[in-house]
């Protein structure tokens, strides 16, 4: 019994430093503050998949009463090591995120246009900004049959996500 | 699975697959939401890596600063403790010498240097006109050299040109000048075009203020003077040059430029060094313009005075880390206070600044004391210590780390090179002069108040925030420009924008790391700026990729420090294996990892790209570091341990090396490749036999004719492949 609480306690100790370190990299005065705008990308990083609703629900409940613009380690610590020990917002898997392509390719050509994917993905769901899309566009797009091959596409992004 | 579709959604996702013409909106909504919701944590992580590749490449880069920096200490401890017959200093004392470079007529020996007609390059007639320096320009962008001779004629006129200009130069904005301040371009040509391309050659309707750093790290450091020199003689009134930490003799030595122009002017390349070394003296500290804007290179500290500062000799300070000599240190003590504010591994009290730390664990200090007043030559008083007889000596007497005020009143005690212009014997203010002029060319702002000894370059100090507001405050200026530190977008405000960093030289760490950036700034004294990125091939690089890129020659940098260190790490990782039983667990490698290395960075985020294959959550570790250490070397090198150090200390040897080779052969002989190790053996505190550096020489003389090659030595030790984790494919 000893032993697992041990190793209750070790894990736990593990989660709380792997999120000190994550959140350390954006403390850029360090003194264990960050722009609340660099949250997502901390949260993001240690793995999760947060929708940006969810995203929002969460800042809501680590900011300070009066927002300053910055979040402090001491209440995100505890929000986020309840976030990674219940494995909330968790991957998406590949096969499911290559359907989620096939449903917009209606006419199941097997690639997508540049102006459908841009459609979908900056008027539904939680817009991209122009940004975003142009960036995402960049990486998805062949350039010789100006077209998303969606399969590979994904491919080649999971192959980055495993690193 | 909890990830945001039920069930009976992936039926419905499924159903409607079969090939319907419209996608029902509610569907479309929720595809959209899982890609969108999946492509930005692809972001998020991406932007992680990002910067955890900057940490990397910034603590690496600042940890080499403090290298050189204690190198350089360690020569002159040695300088002054060597017995005149020793060989060792005969070594060494070829760095402290400084030829007489005060004459004129030996600078007019240029003359006699004939440009043969087959040579196609531009020439240079003085005085220099507009359309010249454009030539020029142009020349050096089709990749031409400039002939010698014409470049040392040039820089004779430049140095007669900066002498005579003040330390601080006055600009105004007056007739709605726009004036352009660029930052380091470190020997980035291609940035330098870049930025006369968007914004124009200098010229009396377009002038300029460069703030340091033209050389090093980048392959063109010359032609980038060559250029700024040129607009200079035409311009005079139009173009300001600062200079920088870079702008020294010393540092070249090992981060590039010595090598470069040496390279590139294998008969008068000694001379042309010799000269820039005095102009490098000549240029001057700063620029304010309107009375309001203060332009230098690093920073200030608390003590910042520019009234002193516009009054020095400022040619004086050939190398700003060598300090004057002065009466002061000579009866300096051992002084035993201020433990607290210069131990390398401290962490500040209070407001406790993570900065990176050195990785170099030398724990050998210096402290000054009864510092003969005579030059070398004179001594005949020390008598023969052997030198590590001598620092086992010191180091037991010492044991205590410098104070920020011993730093500068440790000093290379050094008559051999007594500067021709220094009349007499010098006196106590040269200390605090220097001090302010290093403060100025070294310094870095922080976050919190305060002034601190800036432990990680070495040299200069860190300010905050109330120091900035009192020295602006002090000399009614109202911001505060610098360069020094490279900033990802090229520039960066901080201390509520009464300081600004502007960087220059795109791409500094690796392609795709970072944008650089210009300033224009009119009568408001309102800074404008406009960022770039050179090399084409950059911008149509995908995130994914220039990110790929530079982290993959981060994480190369970073693979070679870890295997200089690993015997520290094996005995780290023993600790959490006291059965040894080769393997530890991840989390308790994260922990040794930082524990040796004190570089702040986040290791469990950076493991994945470091560690290939774990059991269990456990990592073989033995395994670890023998794929680590996948090197491409001619020779067999049993002597693991000498190996380590060679790594650990690559830039070390180098600067070594070139110092050593007087004639600029790029050959050393043996004898002196073993000296040299002895020397370093000594600096570093590790033990290294005799006859392990012996063999370690012969089996170097690749050509077995008695002497070795520096470049190709250098070239054999350097870790290759070893990228564990390579998934994707070299992009260009």
């Amino acid at each position: 019994m000893a032993e697992d609480k041990d190793s209750a306690e070790a894990i736990v100790s593990e989660v709380h430093r792997k999120i000190s370190e994550a959140f350390d990299v954006f403390d850029h005065e360090f003194n264990k503050t960050v722009d609340v705008r660099e949250i997502g990308t901390i949260i993001r990083s240690l793995g999760c998949f947060p929708s940006e609703g969810e995203l929002h629900d969460i800042i809501a409940e680590i900011e300070e009463e009066e927002p300053t613009g910055y979040i402090c380690f001491e209440k995100f610590l505890p929000t986020m090591t309840t976030v990674l020990m219940e494995r909330r917002f968790r991957p998406i898997p590949e096969d499911l995120l290559l359907q989620a392509f096939e449903v917009l390719d209606q006419q199941k050509k097997g690639h997508l246009e540049p102006e459908e994917l841009t459609k979908y993905l900056t008027q539904e769901g939680e817009p991209f900004t122009p940004e975003e899309m142009e960036e995402m566009m960049s990486a998805a797009l062949d350039p010789d049959r100006n077209v998303i091959f969606y399969k590979d596409f994904v491919s080649m992004m999971s192959v980055d996500n495993h690193r | 699975m909890g990830c945001g579709f039920a069930k009976s959604d992936q039926a419905q996702l499924k159903q409607l697959n079969r090939g319907t013409s419209i996608v029902p909106a509610a569907t479309a909504m929720r595809a959209a939401l899982l890609i969108q919701r999946w492509y930005r944590q692809y972001v998020a992580r991406l932007e992680m890596r990002r910067r955890c590749t900057w940490n990397i490449f910034q603590s690496i880069e600042y940890a080499g600063e403090q290298d050189q920096i204690k190198l350089y200490n360690f020569f002159g401890y040695l300088m002054d403790h060597f017995t005149p017959a020793s060989s060792e200093r005969n070594l060494i004392s070829h760095i402290f010498r400084e030829h007489d470079i005060g004459r004129d007529v030996e600078w007019e020996s240029y003359k006699s240097i004939e440009v043969p007609e087959l040579y196609s390059g531009p020439h240079l007639s003085f005085p220099m006109t507009f359309s010249n320096a454009a030539e020029l320009v142009e020349a050096f962008k089709n990749k031409q050299q400039l002939h010698s001779r014409y470049v040392l004629q040039l820089l004779v006129e430049s140095w007669r040109r900066l002498r005579i200009l003040p330390n601080i130069s006055q600009i105004s904005t007056c007739h709605s000048k726009e004036i352009t301040i660029c930052g380091d371009l470190h020997g980035h040509l291609e940035d330098l075009l870049l930025v006369f391309y968007k914004n124009g050659l200098p010229s009396s309707e377009r002038p300029y203020v460069f703030n340091g750093d033209y050389v090093d790290r980048g392959k063109d450091s010359l032609e980038i003077l060559l250029i700024l020199f040129s607009f200079l003689l035409v311009y005079p009134n139009d173009v300001h040059l600062n200079r920088g930490n870079h702008e020294d003799h010393i540092v070249n030595l090992r981060y590039g430029f010595t090598k470069e122009v040496l390279g590139k002017y294998k008969l008068h390349g000694k001379k042309i060094l010799k000269l820039l070394q005095k102009i490098f003296s000549w240029l001057p500290l700063a620029t304010v313009i309107d009375h309001k804007v203060l332009v230098l290179h690093g920073g200030i500290s608390d003590t910042t005075d520019l009234h002193l500062l516009s009054r020095v000799d400022r040619h004086k300070y050939v190398s700003a880390l060598r300090p004057p000599k002065s009466k002061k240190q000579m009866r300096s003590g051992l002084i035993g206070s201020d433990l607290e504010d210069n131990d390398p591994t401290y962490e500040f009290v209070g407001s406790s600044r993570r900065r990176v730390r050195s990785l170099t664990h030398t724990t050998y200090t210096v402290t000054r004391h009864e510092a003969p007043r005579r030059s070398l030559q004179v001594q005949t008083t020390r008598v023969t210590y052997s030198v590590e007889e001598e620092l086992k000596k010191r180091r037991r007497q010492a044991g205590l780390s410098q104070s920020y005020r011993d730093l500068h009143n440790s000093t290379m005690n050094s008559d051999l090179d007594s500067d021709p212009d220094s009349g007499g014997e010098l006196l106590d203010s040269n200390e605090d002069e220097w001090k302010q002029i290093v403060d100025l060319l070294w310094s870095d702002p922080m976050p919190q108040d305060g002034c601190i000894p800036n432990d990680v370059r070495g040299g200069g100090c860190y300010w905050g925030p109330n120091v900035t507001e009192e020295v602006l405050r002090r000399h009614n200026l109202t911001l505060l420009i610098r360069s020094h530190e490279c900033k990802q977008e090229g520039y960066e405000f901080c201390h509520n924008r009464k300081v600004l960093t502007i960087f220059s030289a795109s791409n500094y760490y690796e392609v795709g790391s970072n944008r650089g950036a210009y300033i224009r700034m009119g009568p408001d004294l309102v800074p404008h700026f406009i960022q770039y990125q050179a090399n084409r091939s950059t911008r149509e690089l995908t995130l994914r990729q220039s990110v790929g890129q530079t982290e993959r020659s981060a994480l190369k940098a970073l693979r070679e420090k870890l295997f200089a260190h690993k015997s520290e790490l094996v005995s780290a990782f023993q600790v959490y294996d006291p059965e040894h039983k080769g393997r530890i667990s991840l989390g308790n490698w994260a922990s040794a990892m930082e524990a040796v290395l004190k570089l702040g960075l986040p290791w469990r985020m950076l493991r994945s790209q470091l560690v290939g294959e774990t059991v269990d959550g456990m990592l073989d570790y033995q395994l670890w570091f023998r794929e680590l250490s996948i090197t491409e070397h001619k020779t067999e090198l049993s002597n693991a341990n000498l190996l380590e150090t060679m790594y650990k200390n690559h830039s070390n040897l180098e600067t070594i090396f070139r110092i050593i080779d007087t004639d600029n052969s790029g050959l050393i002989s043996l004898e002196e490749f073993r000296q040299t190790w002895k020397l370093l053996s000594t600096h570093l505190q590790t033990d290294i036999s005799d006859k392990a550096i012996s063999d370690l020489a012969v089996s170097i003389d690749f050509n077995k004719d008695g002497s070795i090659d520096i470049n190709e030595f250098m070239e054999a030790f350097r870790l290759v492949g070893g990228d564990l984790l390579q998934h994707e494919d070299d992009v260009h």
